[in-house]
């Protein structure tokens, strides 16, 4: 999303009002947030709809009868190679994952703002030194860097993860605020508070953080979608540890276990599709965030559009290529 | 120039701060090579830990002393931290990375030197085809916009979403292990020598398929996505409608004033990319056995090989610059504006 389309959203965002938001948002952003609102659902209320808790020791005996069975009524998605009960799991992993991605986000969205105005708003050297840090965060990959300070720090819980995960993924969102903040600083409204007399945090909270609404939630989206892809496949790497459930944890039990192989596909299909269906439902929410401050990005035929489109009829639009095209051979 | 000149800086002092990150953590972190080392051969005697502890150059390890986790320290000769510090950073510039745990008394450079064309040969092909075929797609999906292939975009959006692992799971399964079209593992047919000849090209282009078409199918959506977006928004500038109304071709309008233009964020956005891609090809790697660096980091995280984490981390950072930089020089191409005044 680019500044100049950010605002055109925070218009959109002012003058639907709250009431008018849900409806005036584009179709695939609304199956967006109704998937991800089920998984957040799931993740709340899933674990107490487990038959049995994946961490919990449970009695050796009774899971040996129970090694790798295929999905049936009373084992809805079937047991893995320890007799455990996958749907538990993955009932307890996609809360683990969602939990994971939506405090990353958080942490990474308050470094990203934090970073992003004071490097905008104050410009001059600390906008040089916090510009630089930003690109040096850009350019380093993550995922490498990752492996190692996890392998070094054994036994790390969820905070930890996502902390670390925090601190390697805010660059990118930082560089897109600190863009906007640098043009809004500049604007009449911003100017006139001052020369009220307001003081600096006020200028920020008051006057430019509002203007910003869209693009920090664009970018806690593309954050929670970072933090889900990265931590399932640290997980499936085995650098997380196996204790606490993700999505990635079973994929890692899933390939430890050969189930590709031998045809266990219960142990891989739920937790493969949940992590893709979550991911996408993040991206479809993005795409209708770029829609609704980019009219023009809207694609379908026949809906009632903000700027001039295919539904205005009449109105000619270069991307039509017919009136030219046309006028060529009765001329 | 100018440009660029101010680009490579900022590549130099990216280095030097992976170099300096590389440096820190383990000294930040508890664990070492050494304690590794220990807890693959339990008994090894006191002599032995010594030689190895000058080998890693390591000074404090943690022992188990009555069940209790002491932290003895030697300092053998190291120096103060700035002292090590320039030690290590003469080392680099040798690229003496130390030693595998894996394969002790093996150097990690040497290691590195088997696993690493593997990777970037395959991640590089694999990316740049990724970055033709998704900015091509996404040139035709803008240019017909609420177009039929337009309105399958959101499908596309389930491939960028999908874990690349997944996708080489279900692909392996598919392709190698159901119907056997391709081979299921490695790089290249053992029996083959590594060299300029037709069968090891021929095999190892064989089983760069599937590792290839992987990468492409999940990182080609984002590129996709992004230069259709910006095409949408550059077909609405004044000077497509303009080219248009002097009756120039619809392929001149779309790809040369078009796509010209809305090429460039695609182009500058690359930085990010590079690192998703690089991400996910590291664990593609694992699924396909295939022998590069990503096999090679299973390897070493499931035995502690902390020296050659940090050499795989070392060797990715700097080809990842390498790669941003030549996307800088292809940049100063395409965009004239940054020729003329000092830009970002």
């Amino acid at each position: 999303m680019t500044p100049a389309m950010a605002e055109a959203a925070d218009l959109v965002l002012v003058r639907a009002g709250r009431r008018g938001f849900v409806r005036n948002m584009p179709t695939k952003a609304k199956v967006g947030v109704g998937v991800l609102l089920l998984f957040v659902l799931l993740a709340i209320f899933g674990p107490l709809l487990a038959t049995q808790n994946p961490s919990a020791a449970t009695s050796i005996v009774e899971n040996s009868r129970n090694i790798a069975l295929a999905p049936t009524l009373h084992h809805l998605f079937g047991t893995d190679t320890f007799g455990r009960d996958v749907l538990s799991e993955w009932l307890f992993s996609l809360r683990g994952t969602v939990v994971l991605g939506l405090l990353t986000a958080t942490i990474a969205s308050i470094l990203t703002v934090g970073v992003g105005v004071t490097a905008g708003f104050l410009g001059g050297i600390a906008d040089e030194g916090l510009g630089l840090v930003m690109n040096i965060f850009i350019v380093l990959p993550a995922l490498p860097l990752l492996i190692i300070v996890l392998t070094f720090l054994p036994n790390s819980g969820v905070v930890t993860i996502a902390l670390v995960l925090a601190l390697l993924g805010w660059s990118w969102g930082a560089r897109v605020i600190r863009a906007q903040t640098l043009t809004l600083r500049g604007r009449d409204f911003v100017a006139a508070a001052r020369e009220n007399g307001e003081r600096t945090w006020r200028l920020v909270v008051f006057e430019v953080l509002p203007n910003e609404v869209s693009l920090i939630a664009a970018n806690f989206v593309g954050t929670f979608l970072y933090a889900v892809l990265t931590s399932v496949a640290l997980a499936f790497l085995g650098v997380t540890p196996i204790s606490t459930w993700t999505l990635g944890t079973m994929l890692y039990w899933a390939q430890n276990a050969n189930a590709y192989i031998v045809g266990y596909w219960w142990m891989y299909v739920p937790p493969g599709i949940a992590v893709a269906l979550l991911g996408t439902s993040l991206v479809l929410i993005n795409f209708g965030l770029d829609e609704l401050g980019n009219p023009r990005l809207r694609g379908s035929v026949g809906r009632k559009m903000l700027g001039g489109g295919r539904a205005r009829g009449g109105a000619w639009r270069p991307t039509d290529a017919t009136p030219v095209e046309i006028l060529e051979p009765s001329a | 120039m100018r440009f660029i000149a101010r680009r490579l800086g900022f590549y130099v002092i990216a280095g030097w701060f992976a170099l300096t990150l590389n440096f820190l953590i383990p000294r930040a972190l508890p664990g070492n090579a050494v304690e590794s080392m220990m807890a693959k051969y339990p008994n090894l005697p006191p002599s032995a830990i010594a030689v190895l502890d000058k080998d890693f150059g390591v000074t404090c390890h943690a022992h188990l002393v009555d069940g209790l986790r002491q932290l003895s320290c030697s300092n053998g000769g190291q120096g103060s931290l700035l002292q090590q510090y320039f030690v290590y950073l003469g080392h680099m510039l040798h690229l003496n990375f130390g030693l595998s745990v894996d394969f002790y008394p093996t150097t990690v450079a040497s290691t590195l030197h088997t696993t690493l064309p593997w990777t970037l040969g395959l991640v590089g092909t694999a990316t740049i085809l990724s970055f033709i075929i998704g900015t091509g797609l996404g040139i035709l999906a803008g240019w017909r916009r609420g177009g039929r292939f337009d309105q399958a975009m959101p499908g596309f959006s389930f491939l960028q979403a999908m874990p690349y692992f997944f996708l080489a799971e279900l692909l392996l399964l598919l392709l190698a292990n159901t119907w056997h079209l391709f081979p299921a593992s490695g790089g290249s047919t053992l029996g083959t020598t590594a060299g300029f000849n037709w069968p090891f090209i021929n095999s190892v282009l064989d089983h760069s398929v599937l590792p290839a078409f992987t990468i492409i199918i999940t990182s080609m959506a984002g590129w996709m996505l992004q230069m259709r977006n910006v095409m949408i928004t550059t077909i609405g500038e004044d000077y497509v409608l303009a080219a248009q109304a002097k009756g120039l071709s619809t392929r001149r309008i779309m790809f040369t004033y078009a796509a010209r233009n809305a090429i460039l964020p695609n182009i500058a956005g690359f930085a990010l990319a590079i690192g998703f891609v690089v991400a996910g090809a590291i664990v593609m790697e694992i699924v396909f056995s295939y022998p590069g660096v990503g096999y090679q980091v299973l390897a070493a995280v499931t035995s502690d090989d902390i020296p050659t984490m940090q050499g795989i981390f070392l060797a990715i950072s700097f080809a990842v610059l390498l790669a941003c930089l030549l996307a800088d020089v292809v940049y100063v191409i395409a965009d004239p504006r940054t020729r003329t005044r000092a830009a970002y």
